[in-house]
């Protein structure tokens, strides 16, 4: 084929091609899957994941995130920062209104901030730097942070900074307000009904503020509790949408196969999930750095991925996820190598002190995973005691240190500073809570990066700090890193936008339409 | 009977009572705690969140005194306040109460009347081949767990036949009203109900035959024979009617535990009951939730046992009262 033939090809494709793209069609019906039931829908004071999943239709933040991560207009359509990048300025999308009829101010975003301070304890954290937040009109909310804060663009999704009607909330005890059981929101979707047990249906919002949005005339999350019914619901037609998660991942592969059937691993970049194992560097053979690095070179992560996890997610080299800002793979490698993980440990000096191992309760998946583990720290001469529990207790005793190896995963935040740095400053040992430093690692080097990382400008500087950080951190190993979790999203392929961003299924369905 | 009856409704309260404050404690010695449950679903766990948490639901006063605050408010008909779901325990029981009395009771009567019926005719032809092939169907359905049951309906009746809907109380987005509804639920009932029936059918299949045996050899029973009354006569209203008390008896323990006893089918079959609840509510630690679901299991249990003493009373005329 001549050059200018392939050429005339591409031009031909690259022609046809927006004719391809089909425009949005409206109307229609999504069933959902939603795994386990929220709580409750009222974001602002509920934060787990399936709260946002569903909340993330009724509520809305200033901003939501590409899949790259950059921030892009929801409920403020433009934002400036200050010279010295201590003043962000948010101009508020203007005819935005309740699903009251209610008009959205920045009195409400002035509110929410208030709220959420003491309702949402991430929201809390994040706004740490924030010195005053100030409406000079109905239309502008300017934060004055007390430092620069390098993530500070990166707090206003929706499950991080959910905005509250102030006139529903103000002067009501926010715990029973009514409003937590029917929310009200400026978001694409209404609620409508939530039969306890079987599903929440939510409605389009006939006066959302971006026009012609949503598509969809309502959505049905179901509940349905056991794993394998749930990928029967999917087989059978009953459900269209099996969000990330929803179905074991032995499951995938079978269900992938099944007509009309598309899957998709975005929409996760923004949480990143990373699993590790928690390692008590206080105690035992864990203290000493040498064993800690054995365990890393003692697990065949790659089969993990590809036996365990059936192909899904990617072996981690480190702290952070390769989907956030500031990643390096330029740390040191720990490749599976059994013979060198026996050397360091006779190095140690181990002597076959028992272990104890405490795979996480998440289902059939993590505990084929805790086997796994443990078969490889065996063949290696380490003596492993698997310790079982349900999640409550499983955390208590984390949160208590009482523990020698933990499985976890937890999500990043798009950002070192939002979503890495808590898991290994020495600031972040607290006895009694999970999801901190409970491994107890403690570098001031380390702690000293982190609190620079964190308001450094420019962001050429933020990326050599944490670049300096991954490494001092791996070589350190003070938790054994294992996968970046893919949660697949299985959906019907007449499902179209499902997922724009990188906050994915958890951001709203308003772009979703369906291809009837 | 009256006096019988408010005896034991007396000492039922008594029980309930004790009930209620050793699962108080029992409950808090499982380790977890609501607080850090919560603040590690929310993604974010300082010291500060799990104070406030802690105060919020007064998880932060001393154990007599919150032992106190609940006692006074279930004597007060009071259940408290659900941590983690955010609303009374009351409303929330009260919501899934219908749809596991519907599941439970339609199963109990299926296993009542079929456990009877196969155990009387495994009696009636006692060592012949329908003997044989009963105990064997019975046992089948007992030694299967329910969940494997459970999963091999769906995909017979769903997945391979779709003659049945796979899970849930009805059908979502179907607004169906009237007597369309109630079809539409029998149709979702039939799944579960036939599962949690079978499990349950089979002891009292074993236990009525047994029973109906030991009876037919008693001499009341050569009497009867002898003053020629027909076979079917003497069956059913001689032999079958004094072997049922331990049935009763069985029928009795069972009826009580079924309102928490259906876990897994409902967990299958996604069916929005009790069992589900008090799952949730045990793995999220969420104290009075549980608190709440035992409080009326156990009211349950004790309210069946009494039903059970009236109808032995029916069963069998020579049991008295004592008063």
């Amino acid at each position: 084929m001549s050059k200018r033939v392939l050429l005339g090809l591409l031009l031909a494709c690259g022609l046809t091609a927006p004719a391809l793209a089909q425009a949005p069609k409206t109307g229609g019906t999504i069933n959902a899957v939603i795994q386990p039931e929220p709580p409750g829908l009222m974001l602002a004071q509920i934060q787990n994941g399936p709260t946002q999943m569903v909340s993330g239709n009724i509520f809305e933040g200033l901003l939501r995130y590409s899949p790259k991560l950059e921030p892009q207009p929801e409920l403020a359509e433009s934002w400036s920062v200050s010279e010295d990048a201590k003043t962000y300025t948010f101009k508020l999308k203007k005819g935005v209104t309740w699903h009251d009829g209610k008009p959205f101010t920045a009195a409400d975003v002035l509110f929410s901030i208030e709220m959420l301070k003491q309702t949402h304890a991430r929201a809390r954290n994040n706004l740490a730097q924030v010195e005053k937040v100030e409406a000079p009109d109905d239309h502008t909310v300017v934060f004055t942070l007390k430092q620069p804060f390098g993530p500070f663009l990166g707090i206003f999704e929706v499950g991080s900074m959910p905005m509250v009607p102030k006139h529903l909330y103000e002067g009501t005890d926010w715990k029973t307000n009514p409003y937590n059981n029917a929310p009200v929101g400026t978001g694409p979707f209404m609620f409508k009904e939530w039969q306890k047990g079987s599903f929440i249906r939510l409605v389009k919002n006939p006066n959302y503020h971006e026009k012609g949005k949503p598509y969809l005339d309502e959505i049905y999350w179901q509940v349905i509790p056991d794993a394998a019914a749930r990928s029967v619901a999917y087989e059978t037609g009953k459900v269209d949408v099996l969000p990330g998660g929803s179905v074991e991942n032995f499951d995938v592969p079978r269900l992938s196969k099944l007509k009309d059937t598309c899957v998709t691993g975005a929409g996760w970049e923004f949480f990143s999930p990373l699993a590790w194992l928690w390692l008590n560097n206080r105690q035992g053979p864990l203290a000493d750095k040498r064993v800690r690095q054995a365990i890393m070179y003692a697990i065949d992560r790659d089969f993990a991925k590809d036996v365990i996890w059936n192909g899904l997610g990617k072996v981690a080299t480190g702290p952070s996820a390769s989907t956030i800002k500031y990643y390096t793979d330029d740390v040191k490698k720990y490749p599976y190598d059994p013979a060198k993980a026996k050397a360091l440990l006779k190095e140690a000096g181990y002597k076959g002190e028992k272990i104890r191992m405490q795979p996480l309760a998440y289902g059939e998946t993590w505990q084929r995973w805790g086997e796994a583990v443990k078969q490889n720290l065996q063949d290696v001469g380490m003596t492993i005691e698997t310790i079982a529990t349900d999640v409550a207790g499983g955390n208590q005793k984390i949160a208590d240190w009482d523990y020698d190896i933990a499985f976890t995963y937890l999500y990043q935040y798009g950002d070192p500073a939002l979503g890495v740095g808590r898991n290994y400053v020495s600031s972040a040992i607290a006895k009694g809570q999970v999801f901190n430093n409970v491994e107890g690692y403690s570098n001031p080097e380390i702690d000293k990066l982190f609190a620079e990382g964190a308001i450094a400008t420019p962001d050429s500087k933020r990326k050599e700090i944490y670049e300096k950080a991954q490494k001092i951190l791996v070589e350190d190993v003070p938790v054994a890193w294992m996968l970046e979790l893919q949660f697949p999203t299985i959906m019907r392929c007449k499902v179209k936008n499902l997922i724009t961003t990188g906050i994915g299924v958890n951001d709203g369905f308003k772009d979703a339409w369906l291809d009837k | 009977m009256l006096s019988f009856v408010a005896q034991r409704v007396v000492k039922g309260v008594i029980v309930l009572l004790a009930i209620v404050v050793l699962n108080f404690f029992l409950i808090r010695l499982a380790p977890g705690d609501p607080a850090v449950v919560m603040a590690g679903e929310a993604g974010a766990s300082d010291q500060v969140f799990v104070k406030q948490l802690k105060e919020k639901f007064g998880l932060d006063k001393p154990l007599p005194e919150q032992l106190f605050i609940y006692v006074k408010g279930v004597v007060t008909l009071d259940l408290g306040f659900s941590f983690r779901q955010q609303a009374p325990v009351a409303k929330l029981i009260g919501e899934r109460l219908p749809a596991t009395l519907l599941l439970t009771l339609t199963a109990f009567a299926i296993s009542l009347a079929l456990g009877i019926l196969f155990g009387t005719f495994a009696a009636r032809f006692a060592g012949t081949f329908l003997d044989t092939g009963i105990t064997v169907f019975a046992l089948i359905f007992y030694a299967m767990p329910i969940f494997w049951v459970a999963l091999m309906g769906i995909l017979l009746f769903s997945v391979t036949f779709d003659w049945l809907p796979s899970f849930g109380y009805d059908t979502v987005g179907g607004n169906y009203t009237g007597l369309a509804h109630a079809i539409d639920v029998g149709k979702h009932l039939i799944m579960p109900a036939m599962t949690l029936g079978l499990f349950f059918m089979a002891t009292y299949t074993r236990m009525t035959r047994a029973s109906m045996l030991e009876v037919k050899r008693l001499d009341f029973v050569k009497t009867a024979r002898a003053k020629g009354l027909s076979d079917a006569v003497i069956q059913r209203r001689h032999v079958l009617r004094n072997a049922l008390l331990p049935v009763v008896t069985l029928a009795g323990v069972h009826s009580g535990t079924l309102i928490g006893g259906a876990v897994i089918t409902e967990t299958v079959f996604a069916w929005p009951g009790i069992g589900r609840l008090m799952y949730d509510a045990l793995l999220q630690r969420d104290y009075n939730l549980l608190l709440g679901v035992f409080v009326i299991c156990s009211a349950m249990v004790l309210i069946f046992n009494l039903i059970t003493d009236l109808v032995y009373r029916l069963v069998d005329p020579r049991i008295e009262f004592a008063s």
